[in-house]
């Protein structure tokens, strides 16, 4: 009997339970181990990192697997996950200045303290599909790996170093626009309040941090593109691994380990406020989990839009930004559309139904008037 | 590889940590002693998706006890399968006795719908929470509708019911119909249909209200005024179901699902499926009483 078939509800989500897992392994082929996917879908693994909120290569790895491939999803069980685990400490702020840099351009100077380093990117490949990825072969892998070492003179290995950055020399001249002293400097931990709104940086850049890549990209991408004003300069993209430090309860300082980071610092120049002011540098700023550039560009060019808050600009607005951006929560609602909805769906019929009689009454009621005009003697 | 010690030992009582916990019943307890007024909270990523009923899941897991018998409803049947799964989820973390009888259950959440049964001062009564802003429809921004609450200022939304009425020849709001709580908040009941409104007003027992994805918290003490925003010559009127009855009993005087059977043929049904249940099998009953439903009884 038609739609009440949501009755056997229980046996209906076991089976269906049972067949997605069914859907997953189906073919028989080598279960993937956590290990590869970890190291062979690196990416991945970082967005669901960032966008899931808990820096742990193998649980993503294990959430990737589970949700078939879907990064949504696999964050989602990541940040569910997260939510069973107390909060022991907050760590200290990190410092990117210390970072063994992997990758460190700049777009704004053409020489910057340490070099410009491409490190490992895809920007200049040539997106042609490669089909010999398909008979990939261990001993092809092996074999790669040697010739690539073997490249490597050892003797002629540079002492690691960190390097400078680029807002300093800007800084160093004066070229930066003050922070504004009245701005929000509380710092929120989103995930134990809810964010309200003006929301502070430290909130809007918590949030921003957490948010969906392809969401930060249409809001960033839309104030460059005409609904805004935004046209930033890389100053400086870095991406590379910090050290984590924690404060022990007797106070000391305590090395944690060390996580994989991308920044960026966007420059904008603004003009003060002011009449006849100098206009100044500004920068907005993205950090996020792993290597992922786009994130942390569109964070960046998000920090410097919001601070200009403008309605007829969605990128300036925050409510509009950080509450559309945040991926899990869309995701969950966009997808409840699926629940039925026949109680509130009829309590809107039943209006509906008897605005249509009240106007077919009305229509009646007008014909019969008219008609009885016609009838009347002149 | 890390080991992960909580999968393999188990999870806290009712998931959610003891801190979590005493923060949201924290915020609960500040609903309660301003009814009507959203409560901003933690609200703790769940493993069920955001808009699949987290808020409610945070206030049944942060209130429940060992003692508890939980019921859990999603558009009124107890066999949904948001439902289903949700009850599955509580039991596993609680292994508390879980029920479909109303009158037996101690907790009761629900989506879309209050149960056609009378509620009790022993029960606390859930809500899932789409949203809980029933300002959002006149002004779309946040910091300005919590202004607009401080104030009591609600012209825009007495403006809009006037419109309604103007446009359509009626307030065209279905599920979901704003009330004034104890004379002071406009709240929305969550999308509960028009015939469940004046079931909240005066009731004997505790609604709460959550909206996880909204991260808000509010609630509706026993006893409390409820009233569905209304004008002296245009009244709030619920679901008119007097031409229809229930296929399986023919009753008609409970919220009714409309059906279509495999010939396009159109049926009702009580949609409140253990007050179907109950009524097919004679169990004694003790519905609401509100002055829509009585003025039915008494036609």
């Amino acid at each position: 009997m038609g739609y009440v078939a949501v009755k056997g509800g229980t046996d209906a989500i076991h089976n269906s339970q049972e067949l997605v897992e069914f859907y997953r392994l189906k073919n028989a082929t080598t279960p993937l181990d956590v290990k590869q996917i970890k190291s062979q879908l690196r990416l991945a693994i970082d967005k669901v990192m960032g966008e899931g909120g808990l820096y742990a290569p193998d649980y993503a790895g294990i959430a990737l697997k589970q949700a078939e491939g879907e990064v949504f999803e696999a964050a989602f069980i990541l940040r569910a996950f997260r939510t069973t685990l107390q909060r022991r400490y907050y760590s200290e702020t990190i410092n990117t200045r210390e970072m063994f840099i992997k990758r460190k351009i700049s777009a704004s100077f053409r020489e910057i303290p340490g070099g410009q380093v491409l490190g490992p990117t895809r920007d200049y490949t040539q997106r042609i599909l490669d089909t010999s990825k398909a008979g990939e072969t261990p001993e092809a892998v092996e074999k790669f790996l040697e010739t690539f070492e073997s490249k490597i003179n050892q003797d002629k290995l540079q002492t690691v170093k960190t390097y400078a950055k680029v807002i300093d020399l800007l800084k160093a001249e004066g070229l930066l626009k003050k922070v504004d002293p009245n701005e929000d400097h509380s710092l929120i931990d989103i995930t134990r309040e809810a964010i309200r709104f003006p929301a502070p940086r430290s909130a809007r850049l918590q949030m921003m941090c957490r948010a969906e890549t392809g969401g930060l990209m249409a809001m960033g991408y839309s104030s460059m593109r005409g609904f805004g004003s935004a046209h930033p300069t890389v100053g400086e993209l870095r991406y590379g691994s910090v050290p984590v430090r924690i404060k022990d309860p007797s106070g000391r300082i305590r090395y944690a380990g060390k996580i994989e980071v991308t920044e960026a610092e966007m420059i904008s120049s603004v003009s003060v406020g002011k009449k006849n002011a100098i206009p100044k540098f500004t920068i907005g700023y993205g950090l996020c989990f792993g290597q992922n550039d786009t994130k942390v560009i569109c964070m960046g060019i998000l920090d410097t839009t919001m601070r200009s808050p403008d309605v007829n600009a969605p990128a300036n607005d925050q409510e509009f930004v950080l509450y559309h951006t945040e991926g899990i929560e869309s995701m969950g609602f966009t997808n409840h559309l699926k629940l039925p909805h026949y109680v509130d769906f009829q309590s809107g019929l039943n209006s509906i139904r008897a605005a249509m009689n009240r106007n077919s009454d009305k229509k009646l009621a007008q014909k019969q008037e008219a008609e009885t005009a016609q009838l009347l003697p002149i | 590889m890390v080991e992960n010690k909580k999968y393999v030992n188990k999870y806290n009582f009712a998931f959610i940590d003891e801190a979590t916990k005493k923060e949201i019943r924290r915020k609960l307890l500040k609903a309660v002693a301003i009814p009507g007024y959203q409560v901003p909270y933690s609200s703790p990523e769940m493993p069920i998706s955001r808009g699949w009923g987290t808020g409610g899941l945070h206030i049944t897991l942060a209130v429940i006890g060992k003692e508890d018998v939980f019921k859990i409803i999603d558009q009124g049947s107890d066999a949904s399968v948001n439902a289903c799964n949700l009850r599955e989820f509580v039991h596993m973390m609680t292994n508390c006795k879980t029920t479909f009888d109303t009158t037996e259950a101690t907790l009761i959440q629900t989506r879309h719908r209050i149960t056609e049964e009378e509620l009790n001062e022993k029960q606390i009564y859930i809500y899932q929470v789409p949203q809980p802003e029933p300002l959002r429809s006149v002004e779309r921004y946040e910091n300005k509708t919590r202004q607009m609450h401080g104030e009591a200022d609600y012209a825009k939304m007495w403006v809009s019911l006037y419109e309604s009425f103007v446009r359509h020849g009626d307030i065209m709001l279905g599920a979901g119909y704003p009330v004034k709580v104890n004379g002071r908040y406009i709240m929305a009941p969550s999308p509960i249909p028009k015939w469940d409104v004046p079931n909240i007003n005066d009731s004997k027992a505790l609604h709460l209200f959550g909206a996880g994805r909204e991260k808000r918290l509010y609630a509706v003490p026993p006893y409390t005024k409820v009233e569905p925003l209304e004008f002296d010559d245009v009244k709030f009127s619920v679901e008119d179901f007097s031409t229809y009855e229930c296929f399986k009993t023919g009753y008609n005087k409970a919220y009714l699902d409309e059906l279509y059977f495999d010939d396009g043929s159109k049926h009702f049904v009580i949609n409140d499926s253990n007050f179907l249940d109950k009524l097919v099998e004679h169990a004694p009953l003790k519905q609401h009483s509100n002055k829509y439903l009585n003025k039915l009884n008494e036609a």
